[in-house]
């Protein structure tokens, strides 16, 4: 049987490593489309044929893309991620610094949310229909269908407007104490926390649902175990799969959150870093950071099957 | 196919009146922002350009209902107009999306084998795309002119709308009148058209309005990044964006534009969410 949960665990790293492939593939060639040359963008008007032709051989342009694009795969796989256009700096030393605070961001969001949402998932998919689940359903909706931004601003207002416990908009960047680095960190976090809260609590809850609503529930509930028996001993080892694949789906969210909420208040992480450098149209710096993106994304997405087949009782 | 009861007879009397209710309270509002789009120069009571107010970000008052913006321009107009670019830009994606993404689903269906094989595993692969982070790479490569953002949006949300077309078709493809009908020597386009097509069209249409919402979430989201719509034209995520300094002061002009926003999205919710049981049960 162990070897069976191996092949398949190889079966999803490879799948993962392909849909990478495509992702990257696809990134590149919608960068790609631009219309216009980069190196005459670069080089401005004024600059002569000669000049242009001369960056584009540098630059590797008047290659064929296919040929592009694998030097651009290898060099991301060596490390080698090339150099923005934009300020002309390496893309690695733009995005180490700032990678490490997205990830504190989206670390310390992920700490606080996901055993205050699971809680609430399941807590809420248990007691059905009441008052408790009512509220807790609507509120999710209600963050559900609104803009990341709306939740930032009405966070802004409710505690940097009108309680004045936090300062609005700008960013602190000298931080003396643990209290400047709270300080620092509440509203992101707190925006964030709420989005992904949210969908966590919609999908733990009806993946929750869905496994009370089996006959193996039924038969236990027949045959007279306590509720909290059937809900910790029978329903949560089996929905442990479709909770873990939701939290991975939720974290998704994540991302879309750090875009909008690192924007919002000026985070010096690395989704201001694409949005700045989309506005600048700065390609090799894009490409990188939503690879990165994507990376990332697939790696949770995969963590989360390997521990569904895990965790699966009929594999062990 | 069979004639059923309305869905009322599991939650009968005041439940299933004041569900319906809250179904039409939140058609009400999607009607509502559709006549303000389609008659916004008729009903806006200042140009969207002009500067109406001496002073930025004014408070509400019985001349500017929702005060000024950051230069004095009168908001409940621009919001007003606002209203256009998001319902029309968001209505254009998701026609799109959803039509091209059924065509397919349906094809890959019927066709099955390779093909359905190669597109489900693009399709899968453009899902594990974020969809924020795809509409910044995408807006990077092509701009942000309105029909580049119409066929952005319409890329972005076609692989969701055709793994759940798919997936239903997919359903319906192994049924009995589906096997007589390919006996019979039926074509491709006619078992899409005439056999499949009316037997997942109404879940079909429930997706269609998630997938709306979805895109005026993302179309707003765009925006505020000031990505999306350019000025001098606006949509409510640009108002927002453009506006974002008046939050320190709690300006309407910031609040307005996303509270328009919410109350379309989160009425398209609410009235999938009421819709008769038979329509809105999907299998996805």
């Amino acid at each position: 049987m162990n070897s069976e949960i191996a092949s398949m665990i190889g079966k999803r790293l490879v799948i993962a490593v392909i849909t990478l492939l495509i992702v990257s593939f696809a990134v590149f060639f919608a960068t790609s489309m631009l219309p216009g040359d980069t190196a005459t963008i670069l080089l401005g008007q004024a600059a002569t044929p000669d000049a242009v032709a001369g960056l584009r051989h540098a630059m590797h342009l008047d290659e064929p893309a296919v040929l592009r694009f694998l030097r651009w795969i290898a060099g991301l796989v060596t490390g080698d991620l090339g150099t923005s256009y934009a300020n002309n700096m390496p893309i690695s030393k733009l995005i180490s610094a700032r990678f490490v605070n997205t990830m504190e961001l989206a670390g310390i969001t992920a700490l606080i949310s996901i055993p205050f949402a699971l809680t609430l998932g399941i807590t809420s998919a248990v007691m059905r229909g009441t008052l408790y689940d009512r509220i807790v359903t609507v509120l999710t909706i209600g963050v559900i269908s609104v803009p990341e931004f709306m939740v930032a601003s009405t966070a802004v207002l409710i505690f940097a407007v009108y309680l004045k416990w936090l300062p609005a908009i700008s960013f602190v960047n000298e931080v003396h104490s643990l209290y400047d680095l709270l300080r620092m960190y509440a509203m992101p976090v707190v925006t964030l926390t709420f989005v992904v809260s949210a969908q966590i609590i919609r999908m733990t809850r009806a993946a929750v649902i869905e496994t009370l609503s089996t006959p193996y529930v039924e038969m236990a509930l027949l045959k007279g175990a306590s509720r909290s028996r059937i809900v910790l001993r029978h329903a949560l080892p089996n929905a442990l799969g479709p909770i873990v694949n939701a939290l991975a789906l939720s974290l998704s969210y994540l991302i879309g959150g750090v875009i909008i909420i690192e924007t919002i208040f000026n985070y010096p992480g690395i989704a201001k870093l694409m949005v700045d450098a989309v506005a600048t149209r700065d390609l090799p710096l894009i490409q990188t950071c939503a690879v990165i993106f994507c990376a990332g994304y697939l790696i949770l997405i995969t963590i989360a099957d390997i521990i569904a087949i895990i965790s699966n009782p009929r594999l062990r | 196919m069979m004639q059923s009861a309305p869905s009322t007879s599991a939650a009968p009397g005041i439940f299933g009146y004041t569900f319906s209710l809250v179904g039409i309270l939140a058609f009400a509002v999607i009607l509502f922002w559709a006549v303000v789009a389609l008659f916004a120069p008729q009903i806006a009571p200042y140009p969207i350009g002009k500067i109406v107010d001496m002073d930025y970000f004014g408070p509400m008052s019985s001349k500017l209902w929702l005060g000024s913006d950051y230069l004095g321009r009168d908001m409940l107009s621009r919001i007003i107009f606002g209203a256009r670019y998001t319902l029309g830009i968001a209505l254009a994606g998701v026609l799109i999306a959803s039509s091209s993404g059924v065509i397919l689903g349906m094809a890959a269906a019927v066709v099955g084998g390779w093909f359905d094989t190669a597109l489900s595993r693009f399709m899968d692969a453009m899902i594990s795309i974020p969809s924020k982070l795809f509409g910044l790479v995408v807006v990077a490569a092509v701009g942000s002119s309105l029909p580049s953002l119409i066929l952005t949006l319409a890329f972005i949300y076609t692989p969701g709308s055709y793994r759940f077309a798919r997936a239903l078709a997919v359903n319906v493809n192994t049924m009995d009148f589906i096997t007589v009908a390919r006996i019979r020597g039926e074509n491709t386009l006619y078992l899409a058209i005439s056999e499949i097509l009316p037997n997942i069209i109404r879940p079909v249409l429930a997706d269609f309005g998630i997938r709306f919402v979805f895109i005026v979430l993302l179309l707003s989201g765009l925006s505020f990044l000031g990505l999306g719509v350019q000025p001098p034209l606006a949509d409510w995520g640009a108002l927002v964006h453009e506006n974002i300094q008046g939050l320190s002061f709690g300006s309407a002009a910031v609040i307005a534009p996303s509270i328009a926003i919410a109350s379309l999205t989160i009425s398209v919710n609410l009235l999938i969410d009421n819709l008769p049981r038979k329509i809105r049960d999907r299998s996805a």
